[in-house]
């Protein structure tokens, strides 16, 4: 299996431009982005408002087109949505006309999986997520938190080569936030999966992932990329938070640097 | 799972507009004193009646007393109109009135939808609509008699046509309003685009559906009602036009009201309808 193996590139975006809007009232939303995501990555996008993340995200999903330049998966032009690319929105959409339990399943069933297979698959992730027992609630009656979980969960049961989340805990209050990132880490860990996070909380960013990339803002443009393994030192610790470190405060304050020159 | 949603300001937003959305509604009349007054409306409007019939301000032939309407309405339950039971006027009109609802809905509703979906099935359908929906339905009315008789296929015609246009403006508005990333996440779980249609679109269009059906049962009853009494040989409305023409003013009185009643509880019926089947209206 030497496709599935460490270093394989899933996605690959090369010398991508996105422009909004045509001539006179264009808008370069991104510029000339390179960009290589290998499986097993947790790669977190931070920059300035505008500067082009959700835009970035959105051509990864297959919802925009690159205007110029590629963005391939595993070798393959990116061509429209798909689920091997599975996405979280900053707002969950999870549809209220369905009960927790159809929701999670809405993917395996589309893709016309068993039954038994379906449903142990939402066992599985439901309980991964923290949430077993809640299978015949309604979405309308969860917490924000839980229901960011169940579209986490939602996404996973399809087992995507990539999950893109679009600051999926940018709405929780600083507890649930926790929380959230403890999980996420973890079932990142577990499942080997590999996740490409937008966020604009730089902690976040440092604690979470393997990589980080800071955007410039217009034109949207790779400022610089951070290799990083604090979140692996907390899998390491089995703690909760980040071991303030000197090296940890040094990163912190040059990426807040890079942002900070942006806005001014 | 303790997890309390502090200072989440659009969480906050949802809730003031849920709670707008309850104070809009007219169902939830759980309040006591709303509950008295509208009793109290109608009781005023009885003991009017009652003192003006009294006072024999008018002449009974035009303005019957509440107890010769009441008696009259024993007379017609017992013996019916013209000998025709009240059950069968009655079941002739509604079953007209649901036969083109029903047709209109499983017309309007897909085709509401297509049209909101591609704009080209919109061009082919939305001009027609857009040109016959002012109408007064009575003025294509008389061109449907001609063409389906004076019988129960003209007018079912006909208010399949009145209910038709409510339906699928509903549709079509319901489908622009649709949140876009219902769509995008649904493609990218790995369904298709009949899977998104039945799936996502439909059900998320759903309560405007309903208020579109609710519309176009109000247009169709009352397209009925007149239809009934420009021509026709039976029914509810064709019963009141026929007793104005022999003066019999509290069988009017009577055919008024079983309609108003009648419409009162059909409405209500579609109201518990979409109370059951859109549970989550509103709370999304
Ligand atoms: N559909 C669109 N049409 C035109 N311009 C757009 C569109 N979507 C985004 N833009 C513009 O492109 C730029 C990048 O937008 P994008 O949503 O990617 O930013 P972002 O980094 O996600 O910002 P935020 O952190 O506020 O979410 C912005 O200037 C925005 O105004
Ligand atoms: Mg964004």
């Amino acid at each position: 299996m030497n496709t599935k193996s460490k270093n394989e590139v899933l996605i690959k975006i090369k010398d991508m431009s996105v422009v909004y809007g045509k001539e006179n009232q264009s808008l370069i939303a991104l510029k000339d982005i390179n960009l290589e995501i290998k499986r097993g990555e947790f790669i977190c996008v931070l920059g300035p408002s505008g500067c082009g993340k959700s835009t970035l995200l959105k051509t990864i999903a297959g919802y925009l087109k690159p205007t110029s330049g590629e963005c391939l998966m595993q070798g393959k032009k990116i061509t429209g949505p798909d689920w091997h690319r599975g996405v979280i929105f900053q707002s969950p959409t999870l549809y209220p006309w369905m009960s927790v339990k159809d929701n999670v399943e809405f993917g395996p069933k589309m893709r016309g999986l068993p039954n038994k297979k379906i449903k142990k698959i939402r066992k599985y992730f439901l309980e991964e997520v923290n949430l077993s027992g809640i299978e015949d609630q309604y979405t309308f009656e969860l917490s924000g938190g839980m229901k960011q979980r169940v579209a986490l969960a939602r996404v996973l049961a399809n087992y995507p080569q990539v999950v893109l989340m679009d600051e999926p805990f940018g709405a929780l209050d600083a507890l649930t936030r926790d929380n959230m990132q403890n999980l996420i880490r973890n079932i990142w860990m577990e499942n080997k999966t590999t996740i490409f996070f937008i966020t604009h909380d730089v902690d976040e960013a440092l604690s979470l992932g393997t990589r980080v990339i800071v955007l410039s803002k217009q034109p949207g443009v790779i400022l610089k990329k951070f290799d990083i393994d604090f979140t692996k030192r907390i899998l390491k610790n089995n703690s909760k938070n980040v071991v303030y470190q000197d090296d940890y405060f040094k990163v912190k304050n040059e990426i807040l640097d890079i942002i900070h020159n942006q806005i001014e | 799972m303790a997890e309390k949603n502090l200072n989440n300001s659009k969480e906050e937003k949802n809730k003031i507009k849920w709670a707008d959305n309850l104070l809009n509604k007219k169902d939830t009349k759980t309040n006591k004193t709303e509950k008295t007054l509208t009793f109290l409306t109608w009781a005023s409007i009885f003991i009017i009646w009652y003192i003006i019939t009294k006072l024999k301000l008018f002449s009974p032939t035009l303005l019957p007393s509440p107890l010769r309407v009441w008696r009259s309405f024993l007379f017609i339950l017992e013996n019916g109109y013209n000998n025709v039971p009240i059950w069968i006027h009655l079941g002739t009109s509604l079953k007209r009135l649901f036969v083109a609802l029903f047709f209109a809905i499983f017309t309007a509703v897909p085709l509401g939808l297509l049209s909101g979906y591609f704009s080209k099935v919109e061009a082919v359908i939305d001009s027609v609509i857009e040109f016959y929906r002012p109408l007064p339905p009575l003025a294509y009315y008389t061109l449907l008699v001609l063409w389906f008789g004076i019988d129960d296929l003209s007018k079912q015609v006909l208010l399949f046509l009145a209910a038709f246009a409510p339906i699928y403006i509903a549709c079509v508005s319901a489908v622009r309003k649709l949140n876009k990333d219902f769509v995008l996440s649904a493609e990218s779980l790995g369904a298709n685009q009949k899977d998104i249609f039945l799936k996502i679109v439909l059900p998320a269009s759903m309560p405007e559906i309903f208020t579109g059906i609710r519309t176009a049962f109000g247009v169709a009853y009352t397209t009925l009602v007149s239809a009934e009494m420009v021509a026709a040989t039976s029914g509810i409305g064709w019963m009141v036009l026929d007793a104005s023409n022999f003066l019999k003013s509290e069988v009017i009185f009577v055919g008024i009201i079983i309609m108003g009643i009648t419409g009162v509880i059909i409405d209500a019926g579609l109201r518990y309808l979409e109370k059951k089947i859109i549970f989550w209206k509103g709370k999304v």
